[in-house]
């Protein structure tokens, strides 16, 4: 037997659950008390597309130097669910250890010997101690948690304080849930070798960040970002926006005097419908969004086309997700590039922003709101599930008071008054973007009739050829403004100069970061872009140009990113060098060194389980 | 083809209404439809309702699909904002645009292959969400801009120009519109336009999801023989249950009635439907028994029109969505950003 694995504040322990087993809220509550004793990790939620019965897993990874990527092997395996055992066995790294149920007894060739074995007869307890079903089920979960803490040292009051926190007011729920913390620690305590290899101990590295979900952070942004109306169809992993939209509203925009709603929220009865009433309500002059994934834009390019050519602002949330609706709709990847960037008939093209973070998420969903409004056309958020569905360490939301809303170029009644001059299409300032009216503004002056192509500066309807080419110039034109107002890349320049590039973007970014300072210490210098929106900023063709080789990380198997660096800032296609995750888990650290290396030539270096650990 | 200007010549004569327009400033650009197409005589009954109802063009927001019908919103109401959207989806358009600004007036102008085929779907939700609009389906049983394949709602049996016969059920609109809680459906005939202004103006003052079926023979591709959408047929066929009187405020009454062949239904805004019964038995205030007497009336061969049912308190998306009296689309910063303090507070419940 290989020595057993002692690390602190850096292991990886997954929780092997089965759906709907009430398991998610003491999941929470062990990844939440290890953050507040300062060490940061990252969980992720791995699950079917199913409600109930199935198995689902809960990956979390402690890592005091704050790595928040995923970071492939396990430590310790919480083996709760028999339907999976045999495949979560296998998952556990040599020396690792295996945390299960014991009341009822296996085979010895069910188990491994290379690996510490803890039982625990965590039904038989339950079973002397509560006599309700339900109950029997749900305080399983927690007296497993409380024998965790004692086994890894997790600090009992702080998962005390924060079962305090959930059930504040609900006394009834908040004594036995502490109860059967204490009995399942009590229990290992007096039972167990306490504590094992993996450890877990206070520090100072969480600080002032935040643990939130990236739907939820696009919601807030949403709100933010004044919002009125969002419509959208269920769709994972999209429909949590739309959920905390209306949470967060409930909260925020009830009008005081009236208890009356400052927001209208329709559940449509499809995609078509939803952007259908996006792009109604963006017309005639609110704030408006929906939340959809891969199929669901599928469903909208009619309409995105529209709103393009007829100028109508929308913003669009894409929690990107694998495949069509059976099969990968609960796994993450970043494989709708190209169906967004250009989505629709004729010749568009659309702004894509790409946050890596919950923060970024926040920031991004307000900022669409001014983009769509100043560009007048729609704008995508393009997140994915890894960012959308799990908590994720980031740096604490902020805003500026003094903050307005840009509203983009709206004439006024006063303006019309004044005599000016409209012409719903006609490009004043140069930038490609027109003046619009919202219907309603003035009694004979500003009105106009909204269609496709089929128009002349002063939306008159004309089918001629060279009105209808003005019209796309003018649309360029305001493509090349929407270039000067995206988010530019960030860059992160290497320890020494060098000839090697990456470029990535969205959630693959704690893996890129991880794997960055990994290669340096393998003396491998590479300089990183994260692009952090579409059109492309010229720094990002600066960057291609300045290297000779550029890896493109992303998690698609077409390397679509890569496909519009080609097109879009023409780019030499022999430098752009493809590095492609898409098995519909998140990319690691790991994989990126391999690949990156492995390409650079260096074949002899270091292992990789050496390398990370 | 291009955009014609119709001149706009005052004569000093004409008559204004109350905001001192004249019908001609209800007007749109010259039609570009064929020469007798019904859908043009209801673009001059949506005139003749918004002048006589003194509807301020600039306060109505006109929203349609894709087809003959729904072009013809650029030949009526040119001071009116428009947006031909596109095929089959008008109903959500509309919806949106109501969501951002309850305060103006949505007129949704669709066609049958627009709202019965490819918009089946939004047609019926946006029933049965309530929204406050006037959905009008300017109906011909063809798809005139693509050229006179059947619709969904050809009858079945009809022939088509071709001498092709639909084998298809026909999808009704009015009965559709009643099974998902219109709270205002009428059926009319462009060619009587003494019957179809007043139905809209009744429609425009109904504060909820009011439809009109309108039957619109296009002379292009279903006028012929056989067919059950021309103009011949549906004049023999016509079954008007009512005519419809619209009042704003209850004036006197002029004309000798019999016992119980008026009736009158004051709407939520205080506009009175005057209805004159020319059928003895039929109620418009009983959804039941209109969706009974449509169907009996059906099987007939009769073509039923009138106002077939109206709810005067009608409860729509806004209520049900519980938003401000203010359009969404005149807040604020300060109604919507909640701002930094806010923010800090969910910061810490973060942590
Ligand atoms: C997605 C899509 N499919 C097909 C068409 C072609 N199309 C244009 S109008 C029309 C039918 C219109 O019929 P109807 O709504 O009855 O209008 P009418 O012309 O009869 O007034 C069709 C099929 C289209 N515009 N868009
Ligand atoms: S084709 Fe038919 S529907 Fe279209 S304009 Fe001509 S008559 Fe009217
Ligand atoms: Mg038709």
């Amino acid at each position: 037997m290989p020595q057993p694995i002692q690390r602190i504040n850096d292991f990886v322990i997954k929780f092997a659950n089965v759906n709907g087993s009430g398991s998610a809220s003491a999941n929470t509550l062990f990844a939440k008390a290890i953050l507040r004793m300062g060490v940061p990790v990252s969980p992720r939620n791995i699950f079917p597309s199913n409600i109930q019965g199935l198995p689902t897993w809960y990956e979390v990874r402690v890592s005091e130097q704050g790595y928040l990527g995923r970071r492939g092997g396990i430590d310790m395996m919480v083996a709760m669910n028999p339907q999976t055992w045999d495949q979560d066995l296998k998952e556990i790294d040599p020396g690792g250890y295996l945390f299960y149920d014991s009341a009822k007894s296996l085979p010895r060739s069910r188990f491994r010997d290379d690996i510490t074995v803890i039982g625990m007869p965590l039904t038989e307890i339950c079973n002397d101690s509560y006599t309700d079903s339900r109950q029997r089920q749900l305080f399983k979960n927690i007296i497993c948690l409380g024998a965790l803490s004692a086994l890894l040292e997790v600090d009992p009051n702080e998962i005390a304080q924060l079962i305090g926190e959930q059930y504040k007011g609900k006394e009834t729920l908040l004594k036995p849930n502490v109860h059967a913390l204490q009995m399942g620690r009590d229990y290992a305590l007096a039972q167990l070798k306490c504590p094992i290899g993996l450890r877990v101990q206070r520090a100072d590295r969480v600080g002032e960040r935040i643990f939130i979900e990236g739907n939820s952070a696009v919601a807030l942004g949403a709100v933010y970002g004044g919002a009125t109306v969002c419509a959208w169809y269920p769709l994972t992993p999209s429909s949590s926006v739309a959920e905390a939209f209306t949470r967060h509203c409930k909260r925020l925009r009830t009008e005081p005097e009236t208890g009356r709603n400052r927001y209208a929220i329709v559940q449509a009865e499809d995609e078509l419908a939803s952007i259908g009433i996006v792009i109604g309500a963006g017309w005639n002059g609110a704030r408006a969004f929906t939340a959809t994934s891969g199929p669901g834009i599928s469903l909208m390019t009619e309409f995105i086309g529209l709103a393009y050519f007829a100028e109508v602002p929308a913003v669009i949330v894409n929690v990107q997700r694998g495949g069509p609706s059976t099969g990968m709709p609960t796994r993450t990847q970043q494989s709708d590039l190209l169906s967004c960037a250009y989505a629709s008939h004729g010749d568009t093209k659309h702004p894509l922003l790409f946050p890596e973070d919950p923060r970024e998420c926040f920031d991004m969903s307000a900022l669409a709101f001014d983009l769509a409004d100043r560009l007048q056309t729609p704008v995508f958020l393009m997140t994915d599930l890894d960012i959308g569905m799990n908590e994720r360490l980031c740096d604490p939301f902020v805003w500026d008071d003094c903050r307005r809303m840009d509203r983009g170029k709206v004439m006024t009644r006063e303006m019309l008054d004044a005599g000016a001059d409209f012409g719903r299409y006609l490009d004043v300032d140069g930038d490609g973007i027109p003046f619009r009216t919202y219907p309603g503004t003035h009694p004979t002056r500003g009105a106009y009739f909204t269609r496709g192509t089929t128009k002349d500066r002063y939306a008159r309807y004309s089918e001629e050829g060279p009105v209808y080419v003005d019209n796309m110039q003018r649309l360029l034109r305001k493509f090349e403004t929407a270039r000067g107002l995206v988010p530019k890349p960030v860059l992160r320049k290497a320890a020494q100069a060098t000839r090697h590039g990456v470029i990535y973007f969205g959630s693959t970014s704690p893996a890129m970061s991880e794997a960055l300072e990994l290669l340096e210490t393998q003396g491998l210098h590479v300089d990183a872009l994260r692009v952090r929106a579409f059109p492309f900023c010229d720094e990002v063709s600066e960057f291609i140009a300045a290297h000779d080789q550029v890896f493109v990380v992303e998690q698609n198997r077409d390397a679509q990113m890569r496909m519009m660096l080609v097109n879009e800032c023409a780019a030499d296609p022999a430098r752009l060098s493809p590095v492609l995750h898409y098995d519909g888990t998140p990319v690691t650290a790991r994989f990126i060194v391999r690949e990156i290396s492995a390409n650079l030539g260096m074949f002899n270096i270091a292992p990789l389980r050496k390398l990370v650990s | 083809m291009t955009y014609l200007a119709k001149p706009k010549l005052h004569h000093p004569s004409l008559p204004v209404n109350r905001l001192g327009y004249t019908r001609r400033d209800y007007e749109g650009t010259v039609s570009t439809l064929c020469a007798g197409c019904g859908h043009d005589s209801i673009s001059a009954a949506i005139v003749q309702a918004c002048f006589e109802l003194d509807v301020a063009p600039h306060r109505l927001a006109k929203l349609s699909g894709i087809g003959c019908s729904s072009k013809t919103p650029t030949y009526f109401l040119g001071n009116s904002h428009g947006f031909n959207s596109v095929h089959g989806r008008m109903p959500s358009v509309l919806t949106g645009a109501n969501l951002a600004n309850r305060d103006l007036i949505y007129l949704g102008v669709s066609g049958d292959g627009d709202s019965a085929s490819i918009g089946f779907g939004q047609f019926a939700h946006s029933v049965r969400r309530g929204v406050d609009m006037v959905y009008i389906v300017e109906n011909n049983g063809v798809y005139g801009l693509t050229k006179g394949q059947f619709s969904a709602t050809a009858d079945r049996g009809s022939k088509s120009k071709r001498g092709v016969t639909n084998m298809d059920a026909a999808i009704d609109m009015v009965s559709i519109a009643l099974q998902m809680g219109a709270t205002y459906v009428a059926r009319s005939f462009s060619g009587d336009k003494a019957q179809l202004a007043p139905l809209i103006k009744g429609a425009i003052r109904h504060r909820g999801a009011a439809f009109i079926d309108v039957i619109s023979p296009c002379v292009a591709f279903n006028n012929h023989p056989g067919s059950t959408k021309s103009y011949d047929y549906v004049r023999e066929h016509n079954e008007a249950v009512n005519f419809l009187d619209v009042m704003i405020g209850r004036g006197p009454i002029t004309t000798e009635y019999a016992p119980g062949e008026l009736r009158e239904v004051v709407q939520h805004d205080g506009s009175v439907l005057r209805l004159r019964k020319l059928r003895e038995d039929y109620d418009p205030g009983n959804r039941i028994i209109a969706m009974n007497m449509l169907q009996e009336r059906a099987a007939k061969g009769e073509i039923v029109t009138g106002l077939l049912y109206v709810d005067p308190q009608p409860v729509d998306l806004h209520a049900h969505l519980n938003t401000v009296e203010t359009p969404l689309n005149q807040l604020g910063e300060r109604e919507l950003i909640p701002g930094r303090e806010i923010l800090e507070h969910l910061n810490s419940s973060l942590r």
